[in-house]
């Protein structure tokens, strides 16, 4: 049964092949049978994941070979799959979420006359990242990581005629480019030193290689998982792809595709194990962009960028627990899992919101909306003490864990990881209060309702796993389980007591909260966003996304137009002008040997005479000489 | 002997004026057989000096290639005089740059 995991990839797949293929007939359906593969998969992982729980411990890893892919002299790649511990529970977090997120689609897109198309690409994501999770060998790694950077690009430019999100979604295929660079390289370096790209293979030979391979290796996959997971310096891409329709930002640009990254550095374990410098780099990473992401979501107006900031923030705390080696790598994925769960609620949520509020993103223009819409308010509250880390729920269990780990590695690691739950608290409460709380700043057309129960059933099993999902942390059952997959979990010593550490986060949780409080719900929210000379340095840093767009033109994009500019001038005038310039030199010697042919036979004849009497001559003084 | 080559030279300078100074191209023909028999009578000359008999079949190649050469050219003036009512090469000059 194990061995069916390939199917798992392939009734979406199958579902996205059908979808663009079939004629308009199937737009009145399709979304239902895009909803069904999708579904399909999740009860067939949940089948295979049941059987994999029924196995010992040393034997839940079950790997499935399809055949050969490319088979190159001493080279081969297999297309294999690999059903373990770590894949199992991404597939149920793909599937699953996927499925919420396909009903809640149904209604979010059901205006929308690409409906079919939409869910079609829908599909092609969940296979994609199927693929990408249950791949035995980095080749096919690849080719899943592609599939979701293709589908991710399809789909954050879905509403192709603007403008706006064409150009997000070329800025994320781009900056995701950069990223994929650094994987395929990682892969070329696996081949020139193990001779395979088998992920198993590799990791069990990293470690008789010098430490500078590993580092290498350990830098460059890091390379691709920053550019998949938005994380510093590739992270310009995400804010921006928010254009995309709110179901998408959700399962791609929040619970699933960004988290890749995660996945990739956890997978590749043994690599990091064997080198504490791309150790260090991951936590460097990390532990940025969870401020970054922090301090933007902080300042934006737009309540999806700022649940992006928030984002890529969280994802920064499980890079940051994934840099910590073998004592933080549950931990990661125990974040990856429960943040799926709350940020796609959230996101989910804003879409709800935004439905109510004629597509109006501006948290300013909200207020209010608990009583006009109690079920998303309610959803969302749930996501929001998730996030905080509001005891008893999911991201009280999984934040903390990493705090605490992160404590154990280092104090300032601690600290930092520690400030950012604070900023979390802070501007994730300002969310809230300007969305559901206060005053009415609604636009005077604008009427909220409560959306349909297809958009409110997904919101309410998110908001159950949201509050429930921290029971995997019980009795430490995800370390257990990951364990065959992500190695032993150490403990190091902490400096403090647990409970006294835990006191401490709920503490500057609780100051994160009043503080925003005291800022945004005692005081009128202003209706209009302030200008920029109005508010401090640090909200404008904000907004301007801390600048990050500014710096990638000044060292990417300005010198690349120049250089651009530069080539193609050089193409136009040096190499056309040699080109076109000796066909046009050859034109005009052949237009001055054109005057003599007059069209008069007797000038013909003189010169024949001529030519004759000429060679005559050369001949006799040849002769005579 | 060299009373023989004169008269060749002679007989060819003239034709050769006369190809380059005529317009009728009845005449020029005349002019460029003149040419032709002048080289012949060249050719049979220098087979008597050396006593063998290549001269001789010269001749009578270019006599052939003569024959051959005025009967296409006569057609070729025969039908631009049915289309142009002229025989001055002069006015047959459409082919130019």
């Amino acid at each position: 049964m194990l061995d069916l995991s390939w199917l798992l990839i392939a009734i979406p797949l199958a579902g996205a092949a059908l979808l663009l293929t079939w004629g308009k007939e199937s737009d009145r359906f399709g979304h239902l049978i895009a909803t069904a593969c999708s579904a399909a998969s999740f009860v067939l992982g949940v089948v295979l994941f049941v059987e994999l729980a029924g196995r010992d411990a040393e034997d839940r890893s079950v790997t499935t070979d399809l055949g050969t892919w490319i088979d190159a002299g001493p080279f081969r790649a297999d297309f294999s799959f690999t059903f373990d511990t770590l894949s199992s529970l991404f597939v149920l977090l793909i599937t699953g979420v996927g499925t919420l997120i396909h009903v809640y689609s149904i209604g979010y897109m059901a205006h929308d006359e690409r409906r079919r198309r939409f869910f079609a690409y829908l599909n092609l994501f969940i296979a994609a990242m199927l693929t990408l999770v249950l791949a035995a060998d980095y080749l096919v790694l690849f080719l899943g990581w592609e599939g979701v950077g293709l589908a991710s690009y399809l789909l954050i430019g879905f509403w192709q005629h603007k403008p706006s999100a064409a150009a997000a979604a070329k800025k994320a295929f781009v900056m995701n480019r950069v990223g994929d660079l650094g994987l395929a390289l990682a892969i070329m370096t696996m081949f020139a030193w193990f001779g395979t790209t088998s992920i198993a293979a590799v990791n069990d030979q990293v470690h008789s290689v010098s430490g500078n391979v590993a580092t290498a290796l350990g830098l460059l996959l890091l390379l691709g998982a920053c550019g998949k997971s938005a994380q510093f310096p590739l992270q310009a891409w995400l804010l921006d792809a928010m254009e995309g329709p709110t179901p998408v930002s959700a399962l791609i640009h929040a619970a699933t595709m960004v988290t890749a990254g995660v996945y990739l550095v956890v997978r590749s374990h043994d690599v990091f194990d064997a080198s504490a410098t791309a150790r260090n780099v991951v936590i460097a990473v990390g532990v940025i962009t969870l401020l970054m992401g922090a301090w933007i979501g902080c300042t934006k107006d737009d309540i999806k960028k700022a649940l992006a900031g928030s984002t890529m923030s969280q994802i920064g705390y499980m890079m940051l627990a994934a840099g910590l080696g073998p004592a933080g790598y549950a931990f990661a994925i125990f974040h990856l899992l429960t943040h799926g769960f709350f940020k796609a609620n959230m996101f989910l949520g804003a879409g709800s919101v935004m439905h109510g509020m004629n597509d109006d993103v501006d948290m300013r223009h909200y207020g209010a909306l608990r009583k006009a819409m109690p079920v998303t308010f309610y959803t969302f509250g749930i996501g929001y003490l998730a996030i905080i880390g509001f005891p008893g729920t999911s991201g009280f269990f999984s934040k903390d864990k990493i705090i605490e780990a992160a404590l154990g590695h280092s104090v300032w690691v601690g600290l930092a990881a520690l400030l950012g739950a604070g900023v979390t608290a802070f501007y994730m409460t300002r969310l809230m209060l300007m969305t559901f709380f206060g005053e009415k700043r609604w636009r005077d057309d604008v009427h909220p309702h409560e959306s349909p129960s297809v958009m409110t059933v997904p919101l309410i099993v998110l908001a159950a796993l949201s509050l429930l999902a921290g029971l995997m942390a019980l009795g430490s059952w995800i370390e257990e389980w990951l364990e065959p997959a992500a190695g032993h979990a150490e403990h190091h010593d902490l400096p403090l007591p647990i409970i006294v550490i835990t006191l401490i986060v709920l503490v500057v949780v609780a100051a994160g909260v009043a503080l925003a409080w005291l800022t945004y719900g005692r005081r009128q929210i202003a209706a209009e966003t302030p200008a920029d000379s109005e508010v401090s340095a640090f909200t404008r840093a904000g907004r301007a996304e801390l600048y990050g767009n500014h710096v990638n033109d000044a060292l990417v994009v300005r010198p690349a137009t120049h250089l651009t500019r530069a080539l193609v001038w050089a193409d136009a005038k040096v190499i056309d002008g040699f080109v076109t310039g000796g066909a046009d030199r050859l034109g005009e010697i052949s237009g001055e040997l054109r005057k003599p042919q007059t069209g008069f036979v007797r000038s013909y004849a003189l010169m024949v005479l001529g030519g004759a009497l000429v060679v005559l001559l050369g001949l006799l003084a040849v002769t005579l000489a | 002997m060299t009373e023989y080559l004169t008269l060749s030279m002679l007989l060819f300078s003239i034709g050769a004026i006369g190809v380059l100074v005529r317009r009728n191209a009845i005449i020029v023909f005349m002019c460029v057989e003149l040419m032709l028999n002048a080289t012949n009578l060249a050719f049979v000359a220098f087979a008597r000096q050396h006593g063998n008999l290549d001269g001789q079949v010269a001749a009578f190649f270019v006599m052939v290639v003569a024959a051959a050469e005025v009967t296409i050219g006569l057609a070729i003036i025969v039908s631009i005089y049915r289309t142009r009512r002229t025989t001055s090469v002069d006015d047959a000059n459409l082919l130019k740059a």
